[in-house]
């Protein structure tokens, strides 16, 4: 018996895929009647017309996003009947207040960006690119909703979901999602929905954000988290060939060249500064599993930032005669290492834990031994402080903010990044307009001062972007009682006085922190201090920042 | 699994009770209707704003100084800009569910009829139709498309820039199924030509009044207006005359059942953007304190485009006489066409607007 050959009755001759990319991207046209509309101007020229390496059509991207949603929502639905949330850790959920509450806005703002950068650039075939692009972060950041409400309807402690993106809006902490999210949206076109994006974001440190992630997620008896984000990450890499198409055609032209030298440092910097202050944070400290045979968030780094992205994509652009700060990758690397950086995070947020919208728990024993293995120096540096934290977790202690017996000194914060400058050897100053301002690195001063400004080392840049608002979250609440800041930021749940925010796991009202419990102290704002300072006050506070605190034993 | 950081045990709802263990609502907007729907948990908010919750307002400005949106992206006013919720209450879900269905039903159509040589069937003239007038058709939908794209970026709340964003994924979606169609159905046929759509797009004098209207939406500078003359003006008075007013009811008379389903999914996708624009624009046109001034502002825009998409209309009607079978006039059609606009204009009480232009 001949063997049957359905194909022969059944298959149908089709498009080549390059030939219907080329199709699609000959919708396009140069109009003739009336010009486009402008979206947002850039310093860049751009004149070569990028491809797109991925030359997918919507009539097969809609199916398969489908069918990647099937998978998401048939996880989420089997987890809840596997009751997922009867093993998941309190610890690690909590923080989940804080990233999920963040990371909507910087997906849909990246939808908007493709707007501007769709543009930039001659031709319609990247285009396509940046159409489905738009579509992506549309479902990343509803999808991203959808799993936030998931864990408000079932996680047992859901005070905090309930009013996400209002403490979005507020909190001292989400500042610094929203410095990365309005980054995306703001300013000149190509530096922000291409290279602070695309090329960086997009391309070096999603892997952090939803491939780092998820694995702990999933150590923490918590798989939904990995289901929609390993489901996110797979449309970047989409994203990264869009970025790295219209960065290979703005690099055709040598005028671009110093533009890109500083949108590639001011990207990369702030991106490390941003997501490995929050994502380190939830990674070390959000998690209870202690394998010493796991990768630390800094092993994670140096694979990911430093082999994958720094050698082989940021290096290799030297060759297009792009200058790269190879010093800021090796300055970023021992941030992280020798500076502690995401461990000064965690304990800034851990001090700060009254005006949150989460809780934080004390890092214990296990946890000490595991943080000093993989971070020698740790246990010295800051095994008191979370002993510390542990006794002050109960009503009635004085909060930790304020507590001088702990020797923690409150930090300046950081103009550009917004975080605060807690490498506190690190800090600079300088002046914007006549006022005075603190940075958390020279790089930092660097991209606030020099970068964010009308020229660059001689060139007229007048499509860059300018920071502003109110910046430093602590001057909206200068010499408020504490108590009056967390009702007016509304992080008090409805019973109008027990907090949202607890400095423990203790799910009984018993042991709940109220509002009278944290009345008395008085909020400051460091930067108005600093301002208010005669110029020998001031230098002398800094040495003083500069070298330093030191813990007071625990007993 | 060890003991768990929770002092009870458990992570799930319901294991201990405290303040607000039963706290399960989003509770930081208030809902359109009785109960908030799943639509608003996944959008109202996400776009943060200055006057709601945004306490240290947008913290990195254009040059310009205007932060990452700005009321002033359009001339019309609102008393409130968050009252507004899409009625199709899309969220990606919802999103790719449509889209895949409808690509997955214009293939199946498509590939069906090639199966069956349907294409071979074709009238010699209704080639050249498709070939030149579908084939311009779609630059009119991708035109739409990329100027919908573009006002996603700068609505005031989250529901105005999804909507606008769906909107925009449907125009392109749309203008890429009529593109792979026709050259899926020309693979079945000695020569075709793909290029002639384009061609004709570009010089035939037929289209030229499509191509300005359009071209006029891709660059007005006010994203809510490239709104309201793409859903209210453009579609209504160009849109649906040609594809259902021609393609669709003429295709089958002249040999060719694959053309209007291929089209009818772009009809079932107005039905929803136009309810999406038309609440909204009633929203701004009922509102309070500025409904007076936005009624004369959509009222210019109706006269600017609608001028342009009559013209364009009027241009297109030899299409009417090409083909052999003719079971439908142009005037017919356009008769329907003006009561339809004049019908959506009238939801919006500036139903006499066109008077005069149409």
């Amino acid at each position: 018996m001949t063997s049957l050959t359905l194909n022969k009755i059944t298959s149908q001759r089709g498009i080549p895929v390059g030939e219907a990319a080329k199709k699609i991207a000959d919708l396009g046209w140069n109009p003739s009647y009336v010009q486009e509309a402008a979206v947002h101007p850039s310093d860049y020229k751009i004149n070569k017309e990028p491809r797109d390496p991925m030359k997918q059509v919507l009539r097969s991207y809609f199916p398969m996003e489908e069918e990647k949603d099937n998978r998401v929502y048939g996880a989420l639905d089997a987890a809840l009947r596997g009751d997922m949330f009867r093993n998941v850790e309190p610890r690690w959920v909590e923080w989940m207040k804080l990233f999920l509450a963040i990371i909507p806005f910087p997906e849909i703002s990246a939808a908007r960006s493709m707007a501007m950068v769709a543009r930039l650039a001659p031709g319609e075939e990247l285009r396509t690119g940046f159409t489905m692009q738009m579509v992506d972060e549309f479902r990343h950041s509803t999808i991203q909703m959808n799993l936030k409400k998931w864990y408000m309807e079932n996680y047992i402690d859901p005070a905090g979901f309930d009013i996400t993106e209002e403490a979005f809006g507020k909190c001292y902490a989400t500042t610094i999602g929203r410095q990365f999210g309005e980054g995306f949206i703001t300013g000149d076109t190509m530096t922000a929905a291409c290279m602070y994006l695309t090329v960086v974001a997009e391309t070096a440190f999603t892997n952090t954000l939803f491939v780092a992630m998820p694995s702990e997620a999933a150590r923490n008896g918590d798989y939904a988290l990995p289901t929609v984000f390993l489901s996110v990450q797979s449309d970047e890499s989409r994203h990264i060939g869009n970025g790295h198409s219209l960065l290979m055609a703005a690099l055709k032209e040598p005028e671009n060249h110093l533009l890109l030298e500083r949108d590639l440092r001011y990207s990369f910097w702030q991106n490390h500064a941003i997501v490995d202050a929050a994502i380190g944070t939830f990674i070390e400290y959000g998690t209870t599993n202690r394998d010493k045979e796991k990768e630390s968030y800094a092993e994670m780094w140096h694979r990911w930032i430093f082999e994958d992205y720094y050698r082989t994509y940021m290096l290799p652009l030297e060759k297009y005669g792009i200058k790269v700060h190879h010093d800021d990758v090796h300055a970023a690397w021992n941030r992280i290492t020798e500076k502690m950086y995401v461990h000064n995070t965690a304990q800034f947020f851990a001090v700060g834990w009254p005006v949150n919208f989460w809780r934080i728990e004390a890092q214990t024993e296990k946890d000490f031994e595991w943080f000093e293995h993989k971070y020698p120096g740790w246990y010295a540096k800051f095994g008191e402080f979370w002993k510390w934290y542990a006794k002050l977790s109960t009503p009635g202690q004085k909060v930790v903010t304020f507590n001088e017996e702990v020797g923690y000194v409150y930090p300046h914060r950081c103009w550009s990044c917004l975080v605060p400058c807690l490498v506190r050897e690190d800090i600079v100053t300088d002046t914007i307009d006549g006022q005075l301002h603190t940075f958390a690195h020279e790089i930092d001063r660097w991209t606030a001062v020099e970068a964010f400004a009308d020229e660059y080392q001689g060139r007229p840049t007048p499509a860059m972007g300018k920071f502003g608002g109110k910046r430093e979250w602590e001057t909206l609440y200068d010499g408020w009682d504490l108590a009056d800041a967390i009702k007016d930021l509304n992080f008090v749940r409805q019973d109008g006085k027990t907090l949202i925010p607890q400095p423990h796991m203790r799910f009984d009202d018993k042991d709940m922190w109220t509002l009278d419990d944290v009345r008395g102290h008085t909020l400051a704002s460091p930067l108005n201090m600093l301002r208010n300072m005669t110029d020998e006050q001031r230098e002398a506070h800094l040495t003083e920042y500069r070298a330093g605190f030191t813990i007071n034993p625990c007993n | 699994m060890g003991v768990l950081s929770s002092s009870v045990g458990s992570g799930a709802a319901g294991a201990a009770k405290f303040s607000d263990s039963d706290s399960r609502k989003y509770r930081y907007f208030d809902p359109k209707g009785k109960r908030q729907s799943h639509y608003e948990d996944v959008t109202v908010d996400v776009q943060p704003d200055p006057e709601r919750y945004l306490i240290q307002d947008w913290i990195i400005n254009f040059s310009d100084g205007s932060g990452a949106y700005e009321k002033n992206a359009t001339s019309a006013k609102s008393s409130n800009w968050h009252a507004f919720r899409a009625p199709d209450e899309e969220w990606e879900r919802t999103h790719y569910q449509r889209q895949s269905k409808i690509v997955g039903m214009v293939q199946s159509v498509i590939s069906n009829a090639r199966a069956n040589n349907v294409p071979e069937g074709y009238d010699g003239v209704w080639r050249k139709v498709l070939q030149k007038h579908l084939g311009a058709w779609k630059h009119a939908e991708f035109g739409l498309g990329t100027s919908l794209m573009r006002a996603q970026r700068f609505g005031y709340t989250q529901m105005i820039n999804n909507a606008t964003l769906t909107n925009s994924s449907y125009k392109l979606r749309l203008s890429q199924d009529i593109t792979l169609f026709l050259a899926e159905v020309g693979m079945e046929l000695d020569g075709w030509n793909d290029e002639l759509g384009k061609e004709t797009w570009m010089n035939d004098p037929i289209w030229q009044g499509t191509r300005e209207a359009i071209e006029t939406i891709m660059g007005a500078e006010d994203y809510l207006e490239q709104y309201f003359a793409s859903n209210i003006i453009f579609e209504p008075m160009v849109g649906e005359l040609i594809r259902s007013g021609f393609f669709m009811r003429i295709a089958a008379a002249n040999n060719d059942p694959i053309t209007p389903p291929v089209i009818s999914a772009a009809e079932a996708d107005y039905e929803r953007n136009l309810a999406n624009t038309i609440d909204l624009m009633y929203t701004l046109i009922n509102d309070p304190q500025h409904g007076n001034e936005n009624r004369a502002l959509f009222a210019g825009w109706a006269k600017k485009h609608g001028t342009l998409a009559n013209k364009a209309a009027l241009g297109l009607q030899p299409i009417w006489s090409e083909p052999h079978t003719k079971p439908i006039s142009f005037d017919d059609v356009r008769a329907q066409s003006h009561e339809r606009v004049n019908h959506i204009l009238g939801e919006l009480g500036i139903g006499d607007v066109l008077n005069g232009i149409i």
